[in-house]
């Protein structure tokens, strides 16, 4: 709905002036990629991120007397919680690109769990893990055929869906299995450890488990990195393996192919792709059913052996909508999403990891520091307000550290919503979501 | 004529094709819908059903218009399920502690839980004109940090509050009770002014009354009024709302500060039902308010209506499991499909009716040349 000769037009060029002073000139509208200054490849750029990371963690580790934030056993906690969100958010990547907001996530996943365990159940558990990718994707067409064909606001239809699955689940659970809430158990597609890294096997040679002799070794930093590693590489799910390996297959797929440029020209400015005689109906849907179906194989990862191992009513227990969360978070790219999953996955795999509680407590650390980093940034920037407050946080996180040995439990189950709560109220401006976002497009309407 | 056809035919095509999926779900596997629809039937038609209907439509009316004042202006508001425990919880905790004169007492409770549900609203608010946040995510994380964190907490200190031998069943945490004085007394007398008599142990609320001033201070809010001409322009088009004075920043605000405080309203029904907060309080209200205010599109009357009959489909589920003539999920399922249809509907009548105004437009003006 624009106005003739128009206001929105007159806000949109403002917008876009003040998004070029934000990121400089190369990150208008019409490139997405970050901005890349040092001419660093991104791989590497972020290997050093994450190596700068676990120096932190090392760090506080030391001070704050705990020896679990860098060990093996957190590091597969992290990776297990992460992946329904990691998927999940992928999911809500592919549609969100193509112009559709997927609020339905949460319940195309509950039916990739219910479909991967059925599939599981009868056929095995490759052929489930296609199923429960199916039962996400045909949740993913309801939607596309809802807000594509018939207009249908995108929200309603998702919050619609939301409601249809668990109680369809339920209905198909008390008829196939005779309970409404839980299945059978269910067998895995299986696990892989990583040879000569963690241990692994290749052709009956047991290699070297390289990576478990460094961390023994009790090198500061070192052994920390290693055994941290290891914990990702030993035991590793081949679900995870899949569901990492999407990662660059998607960023690929999105931003190297005709096909993912004409898909994001239908969540950009769709009129322009339908002047280039783009079916921009067809994008949208199939947009929206990878995004069902991704998904779906987060919901498969649920019900598999990796995280509960049966289909049981309420373990995708919002994972869906803090998948939603995670494509703001990574602002729109799976590298990203797998951050904020990765993140995410870490403070909940702590906290169940973490029963005396010293863990979380030296986190209250963690966040004094990295909070003080932020507020030191902000006013590099000039952005007086937002370093104020990010320094007041970092003071309070640091006397809450000083004046305490244990944090109590509540404050552990709602860290995972809090940083995403502070990381957007500090980086939400920085943020750029698809032009055409939610918006309705008709074919030959402007 | 045709206009007011249209009209009906969205909500009737709706019923129809939702009777029909459900009916086939029935049929596939192996029960008879029209045993079921007619047990569901009958059991409605009992008074005491119907008291439970009433009781459980009047939450869910009150959540679908929390819902719907965020809806009028583009915001969504999914965090209406976090702000009324949130507030329920800390109403019935104040309550509990206050001794004061009957009306004063209720007015404590009620003030309190529109307080708080207002402002665990108005943070989103305030995150997003302040921060640029996105409502939906930040509502999300509240709903999240309101559930797993703060009722977390109360639960842990009222499992440490108990005394020696007493089990940790949800029925015997909660809140210390409400004084009577605190209590809105139900309004059964009233009631049985028309009918027989109702059960002793099934009244009909008091919040019943409260819900429908509500709606009734909604529509007047919304239509006859200047501040509710700005949220509903600011709603349909921002940047007009804009250039013609309306400050979008202190709509946002108070639009969530007025849905959070009516949210907090919602768990009062249960709260004076039982006189306490306890952990095990329905929850599942919110998500159930936003279907209810979008398959009632928003209007204080649509909403009653719908969610008079997602009241009848979950208390329905009821005499479906006692009866075992089919699956008692068939009612969740029937919410779903009846929403889904039915926005489906309206679009189809509206694009209808597109079409319709503009071939009456093509003739009228054909005649005009032609004259």
């Amino acid at each position: 709905m624009t106005l003739p000769g128009s206001l929105t037009d007159q806000y949109n060029q403002g917008t876009k002036a003040i998004a070029q002073r934000l990121y400089g000139n190369d990150a208008g509208p019409q490139s997405t990629r970050a901005s890349n200054t040092s001419g660093m490849p991104t791989w590497l750029r972020w290997m050093l991120f994450a190596l700068a990371g676990m120096l932190l963690l090392t760090i506080v580790q030391s001070i704050g007397d705990t020896e679990k934030l860098t060990s093996a056993p957190i590091s597969r906690e992290m990776l297990r919680w992460a992946l329904p969100v990691l998927l999940a958010g992928l999911g809500g990547l592919f549609a969100d690109r193509c112009g559709v907001v997927n609020i339905g996530l949460e319940g195309m996943m509950i039916l990739g769990m219910w479909f991967g365990a059925w599939g599981a159940l009868e056929y095995g558990p490759w052929i489930g893990m296609l199923i429960g990718i199916a039962g996400g994707a045909a949740g993913g067409l309801l939607h596309a055929i809802a807000t594509v064909t018939f207009s249908v606001d995108q929200v309603i239809s998702g919050v619609a869906i939301n409601i249809l699955a668990p109680a369809g689940t339920r209905f198909l659970s008390q008829e196939v299995w005779g309970s409404p809430t839980q299945s059978p158990r269910v067998d895995g597609i299986g696990d892989w450890d990583v040879p000569v890294l963690a241990g692994g096997t290749i052709f009956g040679w047991e290699s070297p488990d390289v990576l478990l002799t460094i961390a023994q070794k009790e090198w500061w930093y070192i052994s920390d990195v290693a055994d941290f590693s290891r914990g990702l590489m030993r035991g590793t799910s081949l679900l995870a393996l899949i569901a990492v390996a999407l990662v660059p297959f998607c960023a690929w797929l999105l931003w190297r192919t005709r096909f993912g440029l004409r898909l994001r020209m239908a969540g950009e400015r769709p009129q322009a792709g339908e002047s280039q005689g783009v079916n921009i109906y067809l994008y949208k849907y199939v947009g929206v059913v990878i995004s069902g179906a991704l998904a779906g194989l987060g919901g498969v990862v649920i019900s598999s052996p990796e995280l509960s191992g049966q289909f049981l009513e309420g373990n995708s227990g919002g994972r869906g909508f803090i998948g939603l969360a995670a494509v703001i978070f990574g602002n729109w790219r799976p590298l990203g999403i797998l951050l904020g999953a990765l993140l995410y996955g870490y403070v909940f795999g702590l906290d169940l990891k973490d029963l005396d509680g010293t863990a979380s407590h030296a986190l209250l650390l963690l966040n004094g520091i990295v909070l003080t980093g932020v507020a030191g940034w902000a006013i590099a920037q000039r952005r007086i307000a937002d370093g104020t407050l990010a320094g007041l946080l970092a003071v309070g996180a640091f006397i809450w550290w000083l004046s305490s040995d244990t944090v109590p439990g509540w404050w552990s189950n709602i860290l995972p919503y809090v940083v995403v709560l502070l990381v957007l109220v500090f980086f939400a401006q920085r943020l750029r979501e698809p032009a055409a976002l939610g918006q309705t497009y008709r074919r030959g309407e402007s | 004529m045709r206009k007011a056809m249209t009209t009906l035919a969205a909500p009737a095509g709706a019923l129809a094709l939702t009777l029909i999926i459900s009916s086939l779900a029935l049929w596939a596997f192996g029960s008879n819908p029209f045993d079921a629809y007619s047990d569901m039937g009958k059991h409605a038609a009992k008074l005491e059903t119907q008291v439970d209907i009433w009781n459980r439509a009047t939450p869910l009316y009150l959540s679908a218009v929390a819902a719907s004042i965020g809806f009028r202006m583009n915001l969504f508001n999914i965090g209406v399920e976090g702000q009324y425990l949130i507030a329920a919880l800390v109403a019935a905790q104040v309550g509990g502690l206050v001794s004061l004169p009957q009306v004063l007492h209720i007015a404590v409770v009620f003030v309190v839980a529109m307080t708080v549900g207002g402002i665990w609203a108005g943070l989103a608010g305030l995150l997003n004109v302040t921060r640029g946040v996105n409502v939906v995510i930040s509502t999300i994380m509240l709903n999240f940090i309101a559930v797993s964190g703060f009722m977390a907490w109360w639960v842990q200190a009222w499992q440490a509050d108990l005394r020696e031998g007493e089990s940790l069943a949800a029925s015997n945490l909660g809140t210390k009770p409400i004084d009577d004085s605190g209590v809105l007394p139900d309004i059964t007398g009233w009631v049985e002014v028309f009918t027989n008599d109702i059960r002793d142990n099934n009244p009909v609320s008091g919040m019943l009354i409260v819900a429908v001033l509500v709606g009734i201070g909604y529509y007047v809010l919304l239509n006859r009024t200047t501040f509710g001409f700005d949220l509903r322009s600011s709603g349909i088009n921002p940047f007009a709302a804009r250039a013609g004075g309306v400050p979008p920043k202190r709509m946002i605000l108070i639009a969530m500060f007025l849905s959070g405080a009516v949210a907090g309203l919602i768990g009062l029904v249960e709260v004076f039902e039982i006189s306490k907060f306890r952990p095990n309080q329905i929850q599942g209200l919110g998500f159930g308010g936003i279907a209810v205010a979008l398959l009632g599109r928003n209007s204080p009357l649509g909403m009653a209506f719908a969610a008079l009959l997602f009241a009848f489909l979950d208390i329905s589920s009821g005499i479906l499991q006692q009866t075992e003539t089919a699956s008692q999920e068939i009612v969740k399922i029937m919410q779903g499909i009846v929403l889904l249809a039915a926005v489906v509907a309206y679009e189809v009548a509206r694009r209808v009716r597109v079409r319709d105004e503009a071939k009456a437009t093509a003739e009228a003006l054909a005649e005009g040349v032609a004259a």
